[in-house]
């Protein structure tokens, strides 16, 4: 696929985008390994969190937590403590952690080591979607080779630290990527989130101190140890983003935090289509608000968008054009969120049922004037009132529709049946 | 259930501390040998692992993966999310439909093929992005349907 044209100095696309990085040998060839060599072998747990919190590394899931401060956060004396790797990667529009796991496995369990050594973890569960079926193969294979070189296993290394690294799969829930109801799925039970607090880091799988890290998260830290907190800022510091949508090359392209939206799009991912005009991009998944034209200039980072009125999340940015109808775009963004309420809470399983309701109506022309102030009172009910943030992002992106689209709306509502569609 | 099933699941259960962690990947097992979890299937999967029948339906009943009513031997899901419905994916769904002469939730009479819309796989720079069993396809364009169904019999 498209983007060898990335960047040279890539720090992470780089182990991806070399051949054969699925296999050990290569790997170590290429310096890895080393790192967490060093991790389990040379720096002490307080040595390896300051180069993480030096680099200013957050996670990837789209939280966009301080990693190493998540890490302070796990009690050093607890006997039994768990890593779990969020691998669900189900915010549509993103696909980073895929492109990771397919092109270089070992990065991903180079950091676990990493971060599992790190806080004292001997047991390691990687939560996998189902649908990664290739990916699945890869890791298992990597995850074989590393054990078979004494990187995985007990006394890891040489040292006196054991790493057990299980595979588990999800089963095609969206909310299950939400770090307490994947721990819920990881039991065995329905994906619904629990009450926070205790976060995860205190009382998480099996009610144990539980290290809860995105797949992108972990294959930083091998980059941030190798070349130390100081290089790898300079560097980026790096975030992988995931474009897609209406643009002529799509794909992962790895790019400076902060770098603007009008680059990632124009410069990595090769512009707008021939005869197509932007029009609006998500630029955190569907979760976060999209921006549109006005905002192309804005950075891609989290006090930015924070700032913008949106957010970073996953860094998944889907970019709309001139030939797409806003009330189609929404109302899909509905649907999804309608079809993956967990059913817990009220406002969120009735709100998004009720909104997709009267999507439908606008969109099969029996939209009626009053249908606006209804989304409206809707998200506005919404609001504050949903138990996790599934619910919660549904109303932002709703009310900037209805505020900066409101003319398409408009057209749909007079127009009325104009379907099939 | 085969007892080389019920072993199988006896091994996921070994590799966590409860062995309810097991359920999802055991349910995994059952499905592809029985082909979906009817009752029958769920309950074998409670006695393997010591669960209340009741609490494995709950689950399985959860999760979109899993499949309580029969489906054909190969299941497409094309994905309906933004960027491949930015990419034309409906024109795709319809081809599908067409080729098949289902709906999407239905399963060809001759037990071939069911057909699923699914949300995001996680393939976007490949939209519109579809799932054949355990394969991938990229970019499907509508032309290219039945090439692509040809090589699942
Ligand atoms: C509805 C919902 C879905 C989520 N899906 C994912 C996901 O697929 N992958 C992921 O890593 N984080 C996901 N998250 C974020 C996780 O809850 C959590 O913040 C993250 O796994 C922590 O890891 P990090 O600090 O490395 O980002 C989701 C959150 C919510 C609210
Ligand atoms: S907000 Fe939605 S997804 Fe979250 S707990 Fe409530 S019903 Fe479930
Ligand atoms: S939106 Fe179709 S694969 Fe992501």
């Amino acid at each position: 696929m498209a983007t060898e044209a990335a960047m040279p100095e890539s720090v992470l696309l780089r182990w991806v985008r070399t051949e054969g990085m699925a296999e050990i040998e290569q790997y170590r060839r290429a310096g890895g390994y080393d790192a967490a060599r060093r991790v389990a072998t040379e720096l002490t747990p307080d040595q390896v969190i300051e180069m993480v919190a030096a680099s200013g590394l957050r996670g990837k899931g789209g939280a966009g937590f301080p990693t190493a401060q998540k890490w302070k956060f796990i009690p050093k004396a607890a006997p039994v403590k768990y890593v779990v790797v969020n691998g669900d990667e189900g915010e549509p529009g993103t696909f980073k952690d895929r492109t990771l796991i397919e092109g270089c496995p070992h990065l991903l369990v180079e950091g676990i080591l990493i971060a599992a050594v790190t806080i004292g973890a001997r047991k390691v569960y990687i939560y996998l979607r189902r649908e990664f079926y290739r990916g699945r193969l890869l890791l298992d294979a990597a995850i074989a080779q590393a054990r078979a070189a004494g990187f995985v296993g007990e006394r890891i290394f040489g040292s006196d630290h054991a790493v057990e690294i299980v595979v588990h799969p999800g089963a095609g829930a969206y909310i299950a990527g939400e770090e307490t109801a994947l721990l819920e799925s990881l039991e065995g039970r329905r994906a619904m989130p629990r009450q926070r607090p205790p976060f995860p880091a205190v009382a998480g799988l099996y009610q144990q101190p539980t290290l809860v890290q995105n797949v992108e998260t972990l294959c930083h830290l091998p980059v941030i140890i190798g070349l130390g907190p100081e290089r790898y800022k300079e560097l980026g510091p790096p975030v992988l983003f995931s474009v897609s949508g209406a643009v002529v090359r799509p794909g992962v392209y790895e790019a400076p935090l902060g770098v603007t939206l009008r680059s990632l799009i124009f410069d990595h991912a090769g512009g707008m289509r021939p005869g197509r005009r932007f029009k609006a991009a998500f630029p955190g998944g569907v979760s976060s608000v999209f921006l549109t034209e006005a905002d192309l200039d804005v950075k891609m980072d989290p006090d930015s968008l924070r700032q913008a009125g949106t957010m970073l999340g996953s860094a998944a940015v889907i970019v709309v054009d001139d030939s797409a109808d806003m009330v189609e775009v929404m109302a899909r963004a509905v649907e999804f969120y309608r079809d993956e309420s967990c059913g817990k809470c009220t406002p969120c399983r009735e709100g998004t049922a009720w909104i997709a309701q009267v999507f439908e109506r606008i969109l099969h022309g029996r939209g009626r004037s009053e249908d606006l102030a209804l989304l409206e009172g809707i998200a506005g009910g919404m609001t504050g009132t949903c138990f996790c943030p599934l619910g919660e992002s549904v109303p932002p992106g709703l009310v900037a529709s209805l505020r900066l689209f409101r003319d398409e709306y408009e057209r749909r509502i007079a127009a009325g049946a104009t379907d099939g569609r | 259930m085969t007892e080389a099933a019920r072993e199988e699941i006896r091994r996921l259960a070994g590799l966590y501390e409860h062995r309810q962690s097991a359920l999802i990947p055991a349910l995994f097992v059952a499905q592809q040998e029985a082909g979906y979890l009817s009752p029958a299937v769920l309950e074998s999967v409670a006695e393997v692992l010591e669960l209340p029948v009741t609490e494995v339906t709950s689950v399985a009943s959860f999760y979109g993966l899993f499949y309580l009513e029969p489906v054909g031997r190969h299941m497409v899901h094309v994905c309906t999310n933004l960027s491949c419905m930015l990419n034309g994916c409906q024109r795709l769904l319809s081809r599908m439909q067409e080729v098949m002469g289902i709906q999407p939730g239905e399963t060809t009479p001759d037990g071939r093929f069911s057909l699923r819309a699914a949300e995001c796989l996680g393939a976007c720079e490949e939209a519109p992005a579809v799932l054949v069993d355990e394969d991938r396809w990229a970019a499907v364009s509508p032309e290219g349907v039945e090439p692509m169904l040809e090589r699942y019999r």
